[in-house]
């Protein structure tokens, strides 16, 4: 049956009518065609469909679109504000740790969530943390040296 | 893809054969059609580059209008049939397009993989790339340049020679008198100009002139990656767009005896296709496509035939081994004798499991029909050729189809094929509609194909004073790919047989070359064992190759090799690999660490050393190297099909154990720039020494050497 349910996403109020079953993945991308949020394996063991709800990473393939309701979600393409990257973003492009770039919206989403709750990791909480997200072209060791760049960024706002 | 006869053909069993075998329309005369592109010129494109100049990467005898475009308002585009898949040739070919014109890389908007817009330029695939289309690329554009500055000399009245071009501007040395490539083109000359062949002996910028080639400029859409922004085949939308599926058989080679549709016929917005082997739905979003699929899969009636399993794999190649008619051994002096008069010989066979190459993003196409035009946007490597596939599987002319391959997800030699774009072009023409189609991770293990399993058996003869004598090496089933043996022995056999594959295999970064580097390597640290040997003097002692001793020699000096060996223990071990494929060379050495409790190989350290000639983009390479090393850890430790009677059992992430982030060791990369000859491509070669030295290393710790990839299987089963 269907329902009608209400995401904000990246800011803005999205109001669909889907069945409450469907992957918050799939609303997202074939009923609002925000494809940042990537389909990679469909079980969450891959991480390309990472976003953030209410802040938090949330693996959108394996979560009912129905449990998003009111919620705000962050995708990719909400990260930037206006013009200006996302620290983490740049860092990806100031360390070129993009190969295909499929797995980089997740990654950049997840490393956000990371840098939120503990903004100056070391290197063992970024593998921990990052441990869910797969990169097929094994681009984890440039990966690492963004994550490490934007916290220092971080560290650095904080402690002038 | 070269020269490689095992693995160059894909097995195509699993399509759908009953339909569209054959429409005989493939075009393959020469053709012309006109295009427009950007806001003005018109481009007159020809197309008719034969196999051999396709083989080597490059439509050369083109236009260079159909290689180059100068808008009137300076915007230069450049036409590439190759695809961007992550390794990096977005970068490298605008480089080279950008070094040429003597622009500014950012000056230069490169039209990648469009069968109707981009000249043919051979798959994205053998590492063909940087030694093909690069040159085919540069030639193109430095034709263009001296036509612009002919031009300018026509204009003027003076001799070419009196002119310079940089930055996209022509100067009159003497008059300082100035000229840009947008001025020129908004003359009608540049046009005609353009018509002409690229030229094959047009001078190219020697390596120590490079100014942007040599650089590690950054992939030009990087900004749009980390925004989202960029569109992959899976991400395209089209107007009234619907979801496809297609009903797959329970296990290889089942065929389709019956099914009632008559359930998700009577869906409201179900669109049903049934033609002969395939059947597919579609509908307005993939949930209720599945819905429809499941409402019905339940009635099919499937014939099926017993298959060999994963237990019983290498037992089955080597039984099915088709050694004697077309595959003969190559033979160098004599190896019968040579073994009978050795002081010490040694025998040995190893195995090589069926691995995935599991790109990121998943088969996807979406296919759209207008007026009997084919458009289809999919993730594959190679634009022309699924465009051919495509021709002959719907039965439609081939200027009625165009293949876009927008920047895509990865593929490791995995995406040759056109399968999702087949599926979607079928069920789009029923619905009359656009469709999508994406298939899930579990249809990506099954119904894509794999990397070969192989048997290797080896034998080698030493003589007295410990020097190797006798080389017999005979490969069964995972093509020739890196089968010589690049150490100097005088009496040599080497084979490498088919078989018969149970599985649908094709080419995998680097093809062959892992498994027979695999047997080759570990089979020499062996003998060198035998021999008494240190591994990396017994190599040396071996090896000629001036270029593969170089990043040995590098590999195993920032290694620190001799004192790490002293350092040596029961759970440590260090070992090392080289090897060489595709004009490239390579050496790796490894520390590992065990786990003799649980039985697990940590791989702690990778020093590689690798040359593929002058380097075009320190960075990118890299990445190439370091992903190579990680992505061969996997196959050598942990990536393994497990199949039994057709059916995958291990077709997820958490069956089948990819690289993650807790599996990287410390990655010291080294790149020797070797100027003096041709550039060779670097996204596969640096794959095949990492699973010998990773072995290696676990015998030097435990003196157990384990002769089969996986290895963490094989160590777990031999403790």
């Amino acid at each position: 049956m269907a329902a009608t349910i209400t995401l904000i996403v990246n800011g803005t109020e999205k109001t669909v009518v889907s069945d409450p079953e469907r992957s918050l993945l799939d609303v997202l991308r074939e009923d609002l065609h925000i494809t940042g949020p990537k389909y990679g394996c469909g079980e969450g063991r891959c991480g390309a469909c990472t976003v953030l709800m209410n802040g938090k990473r949330t693996l959108s393939c394996t979560t009912p679109v129905s449990l998003a309701n009111r919620k705000k979600i962050t995708t990719i393409e909400g990260l930037a504000e206006g013009n200006s990257l996302h620290r983490i973003q740049q860092a990806f492009l100031d360390e070129g740790a993009i190969q295909c770039g499929y797995c980089t919206p997740g990654m950049i989403l997840t490393a956000a969530a990371l840098l939120n709750e503990n903004p100056n990791p070391t290197d063992e909480q970024i593998v921990e943390w990052m441990d869910g997200n797969i990169c097929r072209c094994n681009g984890y060791t440039k990966i690492m040296k963004a994550i490490r760049r934007a916290a220092v960024q971080i560290a650095e706002v904080k402690l002038p | 893809m070269i020269k490689d006869t095992n693995t160059i053909e894909i097995l195509q069993p699993e399509r759908f054969d009953s339909v569209g075998e054959s429409s005989g329309q493939v075009k393959i005369s020469r053709r012309t059609f006109v295009q427009m592109l950007g806001a003005g010129l018109l481009i007159t494109m020809t197309e008719g580059v034969s196999s051999a100049q396709r083989r080597r990467g490059g439509g050369r005898s083109i236009a260079v209008a159909a290689r180059v475009h100068i808008n009137s308002d300076g915007t230069i585009t450049v036409m590439t049939g190759k695809v961007e898949e992550g390794q990096g040739s977005r970068a490298e070919l605008t480089q080279a397009a950008a070094e040429e014109l003597r622009v500014n890389a950012g000056k230069i908007r490169l039209l990648m993989s469009d069968s109707d817009l981009t000249p043919d330029d051979g798959r994205t695939a053998g590492s063909r790339t940087t030694p093909s289309t690069v040159p085919a690329v540069r030639q193109g554009t430095a034709t263009a340049r001296e036509l612009l500055r002919n031009l300018a000399a026509e204009q003027w009245k003076v001799d070419t020679d009196a002119l310079n071009v940089k930055d996209g501007i022509i100067t009159n040395r003497k008059t300082q008198k100035t000229i840009t490539y947008a001025d020129l083109a908004r003359s009608q000359n540049v046009a005609e100009a353009f018509k002409q062949t690229v030229s094959s002996d047009v001078a190219l910028t020697p390596v120590e002139k490079w100014q942007t080639m040599g650089t590690s400029v950054p992939r030009p859409n990087s900004r749009d990656i980390v925004t989202g922004a960029h569109r992959y085949p899976s991400d395209i939308v089209r107007p009234n767009m619907l979801y496809g599926k297609t009903l797959r058989p329970p296990a290889y080679r089942a065929t389709l005896e019956s099914i009632d549709l008559s359930k998700a016929k009577a869906m409201k917005d179900v669109v049903v296709v049934h033609e002969g082997q395939f059947v597919g739905f579609a509908a307005p979003t993939s949930f209720r496509t599945i819905q429809a699929m499941e409402a019905v899969a339940g009635t099919a009636r499937w014939k099926t035939v017993p298959q060999p399993s994963s237990r019983e794999i290498f037992t089955y190649l080597k039984e099915h081994a088709r050694i004697g008619d077309r595959s003969r051994p190559r033979t160098r002096g004599s190896i019968d004798e040579a073994l009978a008069n050795a002081e010490k010989v040694l025998s040995e066979t190893y195995h090589v499991a069926y691995i995935q190459h599991t790109p990121m993003e998943p088969r996807a196409a979406v296919a759209e029909w207008n007026d009997g035009k084919l458009t289809v946007w999919a993730g594959v490597d190679g634009p022309h050729q699924v465009r051919s596939e495509l021709v002959r599987a719907l039965g439609v002319p081939s200027e009625q189809v165009r293949v876009i391959v927008p920047d895509m997800g990865s593929g490791f030699g995995g995406k040759h094929s056109g399968e999702a774009a087949e599926e979607a072009a079928r069920l789009a023409k029923a619905a009359g509609r656009p469709v999508s189609v994406r298939w899930t991770r579990a249809e990506e293990f099954t119904w894509a194909y794999f990397r070969p399993a192989a048997v290797i058996e080896c034998k080698g003869g030493l003589d007295d004073k410990g020097s190797l004598t006798a080389w017999d090496f005979t490969s069964i089933n995972p093509g020739g790919s890196a089968i010589d043996t690049p150490y100097n022995i005088a009496n040599t056999k080497i084979l490498s047989a088919g078989s018969d594959s149970p599985l649908r295999q094709g080419a995998y970064r680097c093809l062959g070359a892992t498994a027979n580097n695999f047997a080759r390597e570990s089979f020499m640290d062996e003998l060198a064992a035998a021999a008494g040997a240190d591994p990396l003097a017994f190599r040396l002692a071996h090896l000629e190759n001036e270029r593969i001793r170089t990043v040995l020699e590098a590999a195993a000096r920032h290694f620190d090799w001799p004192s790490r060996k002293k350092k040596v223990t029961g759970e440590l071990g260090v070992g090392l690999a080289c090897g060489t494929e595709k004009n490239s060379v390579v050496a790796a050495c490894v520390e590992v660490g065990i786990d003799r409790k649980r039985g697990e190989i940590k791989v702690h350290e990778v020093c590689e050393a690798f040359e593929c000639g002058p380097i075009q983009n320190p960075a990118n390479l890299t990445s190439q190297v370091q992903g190579c090393i990680i992505m061969g850890m996997g196959g050598a430790l942990r990536e393994a099909m497990e199949f039994e009677n057709g059916r995958i059992l291990n077709a997820n992430f958490s069956g089948y154990l990819v690289p993650r982030f807790e599996d990287v060791p410390k990655i010291d990369v080294r790149l020797v720039n070797k100027t003096d000859i041709p550039s060779a491509g670097g996204g596969e070669t640096p794959i095949i020494a990492i699973a010998p030295a990773i072995g290696n290393a676990v015998f030097a710790a435990t003196g157990i050497r384990l002769r089969s990839m996986p290895m963490q299987r094989a160590l777990q089963e031999l403790l």
